[in-house]
């Protein structure tokens, strides 16, 4: 094992925990994070469920690299992504019927989850099999850390529950706590996001892009005539 | 798993068996050379193409073909569970196969006549796909399609619950549009057909939270002894909450706000769900539709007067 996981895997691994999250650094895979985090039980499946297609898809992606045709590329990944997400989804509803449920269409669209396909050009068109399946893996835990933070919020201030277990009595219940509706509607995802991103940013001040352009002061005598 | 291995045992004898065959080898000489050419190439390309889909194909299709069992036992459970539930005979840990069996009764209703029928096995029936055939389903006209589901089978499954050989609970499968989905439930009435014991629905796609909420108990135990149809109640008529010609007709619905059930009337309305003023109305619209003579007014009226549909 000690000759599987060296530096360099490891790296892999737990960079895009933090320090090269796709979500908070890389600003991928915004779409199912909103759809999906207004429960916690159904983030984790999201979350599992886009773990395991990234590191399958790299791996297999990765295994035949050598030899897909640079003018299908894409489309050889699509087919090989959307594949795998047939059988999660499949498998999903013989095994966990009631998440597949509630999930309905978002597990169908990890196939066009940004994280997945950036990370099967980015990363497993380049490398071997075993490291792009690592990679993936870490992608997939990097952007699960991020969806149960904001499902722990939405949650609990949308329903006042965790993983269905209530917390915060609701008013309506006879308890004290009035639910946040925004909370449960998608837009809350993108405020958390944003607050994570700017935390994150604070943290660790090298992740804030570069200004692209300044805005310069309009200097006198100027404007109008062209 | 004997089975597995006497597969994998085949899949070894196959391998064997193809060695002999000069197809075999000219194949694998094929596949030798494709991957030997240049990425580019258009040989490679399509070749490429046709191997990665037939792959993937036979991935998908095996999956789907292994699972397929596990999931029509899955749907099954569920809808037998939501059955059990809303007849208030699901036991937390019990077997639902075994109590659906021995307490619960499908029968297959015309709704053009209110009549059982009696020919086809209940037990094999699908009313969801049956609305979506042509043969087994009516087109619903626009003036009364009410609950904007524009077809409905000419055969409507329903559930009866029976005690000593007397109806304890009739179970209606209802369906319409909230906000975003088609919402699909059952109604469970008392034997008069008029009393509700219960409603739940077990597919839809509502906001969490919002619309989501018609999966609540605490929401759902609001409906129980509510009435379905409008009866000759004195104060209701005098407030002018119902007229004369409202009698009979389908009368439940759900308002804004909490329903003040020492008020007349209160017996026909159910709390809206807050935050979702169009899933509550669809939730109105569609027990409207299911309970007016397009759906089972006949049936009821019939179990009602007699005790005695024709079966």
């Amino acid at each position: 094992m000690s000759a599987v996981l060296n530096d360099e895997t490891k790296k892999v691994l737990v960079e895009p925990l933090v320090s090269n999250n796709p979500i908070t650094l890389q600003v991928l895979g915004i779409c199912s994070a909103l759809a999906v985090t207004s429960q916690m039980s159904t983030s984790l499946i999201m979350a599992l469920a886009l773990t395991l297609v990234t590191a399958f898809s790299s791996a297999a992606i990765s295994a035949i690299r050598n030899h897909i045709p640079s003018s299908i590329r894409i489309i050889v990944q699509m087919t090989i992504i959307a594949s795998l997400v047939i059988v999660v989804d499949q498998i999903l509803k013989a095994f966990a019927y009631d998440v597949s449920k509630q999930l309905s269409v978002f597990v169908g669209l990890i196939i066009t989850n940004c994280i997945v396909m950036g990370r099967a050009e980015g990363y497993a068109m380049k490398n071997p099999p075993l490291e792009s399946f690592i990679d993936g893996i870490g992608n997939g835990l990097g952007y699960s850390l991020i969806l149960v933070i904001v499902a722990f919020f939405r949650e609990i201030l949308g329903s006042g529950k965790l993983l269905g277990i209530e917390i915060l009595k609701l008013t309506k219940d006879g308890g004290w706590y009035d639910p946040n509706g925004l909370m449960l509607l998608p837009p809350s995802a993108f405020f958390i996001i944003g607050l994570i991103i700017w935390a994150m940013r604070q943290w660790k001040p090298e992740q804030a892009e570069k200004v692209e352009f300044k805005i310069l002061p309009i200097a006198h005598g100027e404007g109008g005539h062209h | 798993m004997p089975n597995e291995k006497k597969q994998c045992k085949h899949m070894v004898q196959l391998c064997a068996a193809l060695e002999k065959y000069e197809s075999y080898h000219k194949a694998k000489a094929y596949a030798e050379r494709i991957l030997g050419l240049g990425n580019d190439s258009l040989e490679k390309t399509i070749a490429i193409a046709v191997a990665l889909c037939l792959v993937c194909a036979v991935f998908v299709s095996f999956a789907a073909v292994a699972l397929k069992p596990l999931q029509v036992n899955n749907k099954e459970l569920d809808m037998k569970k939501n059955i059990l539930d809303v007849a208030g005979l699901l036991e937390e840990g019990s077997n639902i196969d075994a109590a659906f069996a021995e307490k619960i009764e499908p029968k297959l209703v015309d709704l053009a006549t209110g009549d059982y029928v009696n020919d086809i096995d209940p037990a094999g029936y699908d009313q969801r796909k049956a609305a979506k055939d042509p043969a087994q389903s009516i087109a619903i006209p626009k003036d009364k399609d009410i609950a904007h589901i524009r077809v409905k089978a000419k055969y409507a499954k329903v559930f009866l619950v029976k005690e000593a050989g007397a109806i304890k609970s009739i179970i209606l499968p209802v369906n319409g549009y909230g906000l975003w989905s088609t919402l699909y439930g059952f109604l469970s009435l008392d034997p008069d057909g008029q009393t509700v014991q219960s409603i739940n629905f077990y597919d839809q796609a509502e906001t969490p939270g919002l619309g989501g909420e018609v999966v609540n108990p605490n929401w759902r135990a609001l409906w129980k002894g509510k009435k379905v149809y409008a009866e000759t109640d004195q104060p209701s008529l005098e407030k002018g909450l119902i007229t004369e010609a409202d009698v009979g007709e389908p009368a439940l619905s759900l308002i804004k706000g909490t329903v003040d059930n020492s008020k007349p009337g209160s017996q026909y309305q159910v709390d809206g769900l807050a935050g979702a003023t169009l899933t509550s109305t669809g939730v109105t619209n569609l027990i409207r539709y299911w309970t007016s003579k397009e759906g089972f007014a006949l049936y009821l009226s019939k179990v009602r007067a007699d005790k005695g549909v024709k079966s």
